[in-house]
């Protein structure tokens, strides 16, 4: 068995006096996609952020590359390989296209001067690449409030694969697509895997989530609530598995 | 995709904001030169022009980068008053210009460091705080100053007084050389530096900004320390360019300095704005007093003109940006 990616070890965090993750402990391979599920409200998308740095975590322990990490900063993960496809997509609505894909990682030439005509250039070969958008179809010089909702979740997953990094992380990245487009996003999450990269994969499409992924981990109410390889449970029985949490949860309150 | 392929169409609809300012600033001054024609077909008034639209223009720069953030600072006539009095008593007492600079410009730095320290660490909303920093300043001069004026002549005629408000090539006054560099330096990071586009990430969307790894806390206080650190620059030259302190110094440059940023199409929302525009908005807020004067109105109709030119203007932009969404 080869050394995890990424290790959580017992990680909690609180948003003043509601525990919103409450030790969670689980390991991340190299070349492996991994499953987070769990009900809306389980602590997912605050687990991802908490691996990358947009909330500092309570309590608990980190390692990515066999080193233990703090992530104080967003900046810091994606230092280190982590690129993360946000639930909130995290565009600036009112800058154009090729500022968001590459804020925070400028293209620069003197003095942290941009290099715009690279910008732009790349941007255009990454939406190519990456979503199947012709240069003719997507403006690149647009601001981002003038695409559709599908379109800018494009331009989050594009900007996200473009960087090459070790762990990709996306969170609901096919909520809100056509079908046809949601083939096309699983399409490139087992790409990531074929490139040898790693991933964490959250959707509530458990047919998705089951079709991709090798490893699903079960988030519930802050906790792992349990932990599967593909091979150990069918996909109806993680939807059977995903209810009865559910009913569980409801009869409680 | 819905922009028009013809490129000054795209142009054009791209730069809304910049284009209609400068439509604005050039239909103003075709009224003065129609009206005044023997004033403003005259060389004579716009070197005038020149020298007093000056310290205006230089905080409108610092004021555009603060209000794209969304933020806003009312407290930098004060800290243009403060490091002026810092200036002019140091050099009043001490004699060295490169000293008394040094205080001076340390000053705007740190009470801009304040500011944005207590807006981003300690979370007072920007409006209240620097309503605060407003009155705290420029109480600390009426304090340290007790009424009293201080007459700077000692200044005239020394290479420093030259550099600062001088005359270049005989006409233009330095200080707008000033304004000049300092625009055009300011306004290409604005727009083509990594700092600008952290500055317009930060305004358009705070929360985003933060999960691309833009420290948005550290951008929003170099902002504020930019436009203390230019109030103490534009303080400095109006002191050379008055060649006296007094108490008062700088208190009338609030609202004409941000009317010209809201004017040249910065969003009080933030995340939006140009340079240019903001450029045009100093030379319109600058020019309206004279040109009412020279128009044959009295001066009593300067404040409901300046306020007729800032209320079309932002109306036309709420009209705008309501088409565009
Ligand atoms: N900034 C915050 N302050 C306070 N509570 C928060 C904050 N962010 C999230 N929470 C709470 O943490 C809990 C977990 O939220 P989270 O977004 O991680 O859930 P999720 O599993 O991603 O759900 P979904 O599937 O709906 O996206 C929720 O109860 C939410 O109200
Ligand atoms: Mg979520």
């Amino acid at each position: 068995m080869p050394s995890p990616l990424l290790e959580l070890r017992d990680v909690s965090l609180s948003f003043g006096r509601v525990h919103v993750l409450k030790g969670v402990s689980f390991d991340v391979f190299p070349g492996e996609i991994v499953a987070l599920v769990g009900d809306n409200g389980a602590g997912k998308s605050s687990l991802i952020k908490v691996v990358t740095g947009v909330h500092r975590r309570t309590g608990g322990e980190i390692t990515f590359r066999g080193r233990p990490i703090a992530v104080t900063s967003v900046r810091e993960s994606r230092e280190m390989g982590i690129e993360t496809v946000y639930q909130e997509r995290a565009l600036a609505d009112q800058q154009e296209l090729w500022r968001n894909v590459f804020v925070g990682r400028e293209l620069t030439t003197v003095a942290g001067f941009l290099d715009i005509p690279r910008q732009k250039e790349e941007t255009r070969r990454l939406l190519r690449e990456y979503m199947g958008f012709t240069s003719e179809a997507i403006d690149i010089d647009t601001e981002v409030k003038s695409l559709s909702g599908g379109e800018k979740q494009g331009v989050a997953i594009a900007r996200a694969l473009y960087f090459n990094a070790e762990l990709i992380i996306l969170d609901e990245p096919t909520s809100g697509l056509a079908v046809s487009e949601q083939r096309k996003v699983l399409s490139f999450i087992r790409g990531i895997r074929d490139k040898g990269k790693t991933a964490i994969f959250i959707d509530h499409n458990i047919f998705h989530v089951h079709d991709v992924a090798d490893r699903f981990v079960i988030l519930d109410k802050g906790r792992v609530a349990a932990q599967f390889a593909k091979h150990e449970i069918t996909r109806d029985e993680l939807i059977d598995m995903m209810v009865e949490l559910h009913n569980k949860g409801a009869i409680v309150q | 995709m819905m922009a028009s392929d013809h490129p000054i169409r795209r142009f054009l609809s791209r730069n809304r904001a910049p284009v209609l300012v400068t439509c604005l600033w050039a239909a103003l001054y075709l009224v003065y030169i129609i009206g005044a024609p023997q004033v403003f077909l005259s060389p004579g008034i716009y070197a005038a022009l020149m020298g007093t639209l000056a310290f205006s223009g230089i905080l409108a720069i610092g004021a555009t980068y603060v209000v794209t953030l969304g933020e806003i600072d009312l407290s930098f006539p004060s800290i243009m008053g403060l490091s002026a009095w810092v200036f002019a008593h140091s050099y009043a007492t001490l004699g060295s210009f490169p000293l008394s600079l040094v205080f001076c410009l340390g000053v705007g730095f740190t009470l801009g460091l304040l500011n944005g320290l207590a807006i981003t660490k300690v979370g007072v909303p920007s409006i209240v705080l620097t309503i605060g920093t407003m009155f705290l300043w420029r109480g600390l001069v009426h304090v340290l100053v007790q009424g009293q004026s201080i007459v700077l002549s000692q200044l005239d005629g020394t290479v420093w007084n030259a550099l600062l408000v001088g005359r270049v090539a005989g006409y233009v006054p330095a200080q707008f050389i000033w304004f000049l560099a300092l625009a055009v330096a300011l306004g290409l990071v604005y727009r083509y530096h990594r700092f600008g586009s952290h500055v317009l990430f930060t305004g358009d969307d705070a929360t985003s900004a933060r999960m691309v790894g833009i420290d948005t806390d550290l951008v929003k206080i170099k902002c504020f320390v930019l436009i203390g650190v230019l109030a103490a620059v534009a303080g400095l030259l109006s002191l050379a360019f008055n060649q006296s302190f007094f108490p008062s110094h700088g208190d009338s440059m609030l609202l004409p300095t941000l009317a010209a940023v809201f004017i040249g199409g910065t969003s009080v929302f933030g995340g939006k704005g140009t340079m240019w525009g903001t450029f045009m908005g100093v030379l319109i807020m600058g020019s309206l007093e004279t040109g009412i004067v020279a128009l044959g109105l009295t001066g009593f109709w300067y404040q409901f003109i300046a306020g007729l030119t800032i209320v079309a203007s932002v109306i036309l932009y709420a009209l705008l940006l309501r088409k565009v969404n």
